[in-house]
């Protein structure tokens, strides 16, 4: 598990954070990739990578969406752009 | 910071479907007083001037009538907001002084995108930007007030003008509110740990959506808002359409018409604890106002129902003491109740 690509789920729980880290779990599995999904849900944790509107995406390490809900498409993208820079 | 335009797929497609869906949503709309008719006393051969015809009439006209008039705004508030950003909201109030930060604020608070979930990174982001207190404030009362589920429903069911009126008075509130706030300096009642936040750089690449991006966009806040909303506003109708069918003219005149001065104050009181989005509240608005409430009350107690809302305030209470809470129901309450009074005098 070493080389997952870490993907962050920011928001306080209401409906679309969820919806948010359901599409991220679904790109991960359609992908096939090693890849750890985590939900952040502490205020002061969120706000520590700069976002304002949750919810918000974090694919290793960078901030690639927040205060919408991204494509499966998008996520996949993103998801897919990190693990060719990680291998690369 | 970089910037990634979304490839756009054959725009000329895109504006026929558009237009095509406009035109469908214009026909379904003007025939609608004629189906509704058809369909109570033509089909369902109902008495004209039954309380049944009456009520079912009135319910098979608005629902549609009104769930079509939600999509249509809701879709073009939803492209005007694609353009807004809190973050670019937050660069554009920063540093600005109170009065000129206030007016900005609220009108800003109308078209940025808001949802009372993120009330808390919001507030944190706008303080530690050094957007002062009271212009916070302002955006925080006019963007859950002025939303476009509210004016719609207005607009439908009373006209433009109360739309507008609403919509001015609103924007005052929010500006007057937010700058007597700010100029109580009450800053010793927001948590001390807000003030000692650091709010990390946001690394967020700005995607400049195209307008494929804007109509998916836009289409999104359709399903999410009509889709959440539509069985209260069927529900709320269905209330109206029995009180427009059943309930005595004037009924209602003695305990929320004009004359009785405590009417607004009460109503707004009312509101207070009662949360519920505009939908549900206006069509049974209406159905009063019908059997003599006068506009002011019922106004001011919509007002207090949807700015004043229990749940947002539970969520701000991680991040404000409640002096501070109880400061701001108490202002803005004062402000809609004024509102209430001048639509009493004035209409």
């Amino acid at each position: 598990m070493a080389n997952a690509v870490s993907i962050k789920v920011l928001g306080t729980g209401c409906p679309n954070c969820r919806k948010v880290e359901a599409i991220a779990r679904e790109a991960v599995a359609e992908l096939g990739v090693d890849a750890t999904v985590e939900k952040v849900t502490d205020i002061r944790a969120i706000m520590g990578y700069g976002i304002m509107s949750t919810p918000g995406l974090v694919v290793e390490g960078k901030v690639v969406s927040a205060g919408r809900i991204p494509s499966k498409a998008e996520v996949t993208s993103w998801i897919t752009t990190a693990l060719s820079a990680k291998q690369g | 910071m970089e910037r990634t335009v979304l490839a756009s797929r054959r725009p000329a497609a895109l504006l026929a479907s558009l237009a095509a869906a406009a035109l469908a949503w214009l026909a379904a709309y003007i025939a609608l007083p004629d189906l509704a008719d058809y369909l109570t006393y033509g089909l369902l051969g109902l008495d004209r001037a039954s309380h049944l015809g009456s009520s079912v009439g009135f319910f098979l006209y608005d629902v549609p009538k009104i769930l079509l008039l939600l999509t249509a705004i809701v879709f073009a508030v939803g492209i005007v907001r694609s353009f807004f950003t809190p973050e670019r909201t937050r660069r554009a109030l920063g540093g600005k002084r109170e009065g000129v930060g206030n007016v900005l604020a609220a009108m800003l608070g109308i078209v940025t995108p808001f949802c009372s979930c993120s009330a808390v990174p919001l507030f944190l982001g706008f303080v530690e930007s050094g957007v002062p207190l009271g212009v916070t404030f302002s955006f925080l009362i006019a963007a859950p007030m002025i939303n476009e589920v509210a004016v719609v429903l207005l607009f439908g069911m009373f006209g433009w003008r109360v739309a507008a009126l609403y919509i001015g008075t609103g924007l005052l509130i929010a500006i007057l509110a937010g700058f007597v706030i700010g100029r109580l300096h009450l800053e010793r009642w927001v948590a001390d740990w807000v003030y000692q936040i650091r709010m990390g750089q946001a690394s967020l690449e700005e995607t400049r959506l195209d307008w494929e991006g804007r109509v998916r966009y836009a289409l999104q806040a359709v399903r999410d808002i009509v889709g959440r909303v539509w069985p209260y506003v069927v529900v709320g109708i269905a209330v109206g359409a029995l009180i427009h069918g059943y309930v005595p003219e004037d009924f209602m005149a003695g305990i929320m018409g004009r004359s009785a001065w405590w009417s607004v104050p009460v109503a707004v009181v009312l509101g207070i604890p009662m949360y519920s989005n505009a939908a549900g509240v206006i069509p049974v608005v209406q159905a009063l106002m019908e059997k003599g409430a006068s506009l002011g009350t019922v106004l001011a107690f919509m007002m207090s129902v949807i700015a004043l809302s229990l749940p947002e305030m539970i969520i701000l209470r991680r991040v404000l003491k409640w002096q501070l809470i109880a400061t701001f129901i108490g202002v803005v309450g004062s402000g809609i109740v004024l509102v209430g009074y001048l639509f009493n005098a004035v209409i």
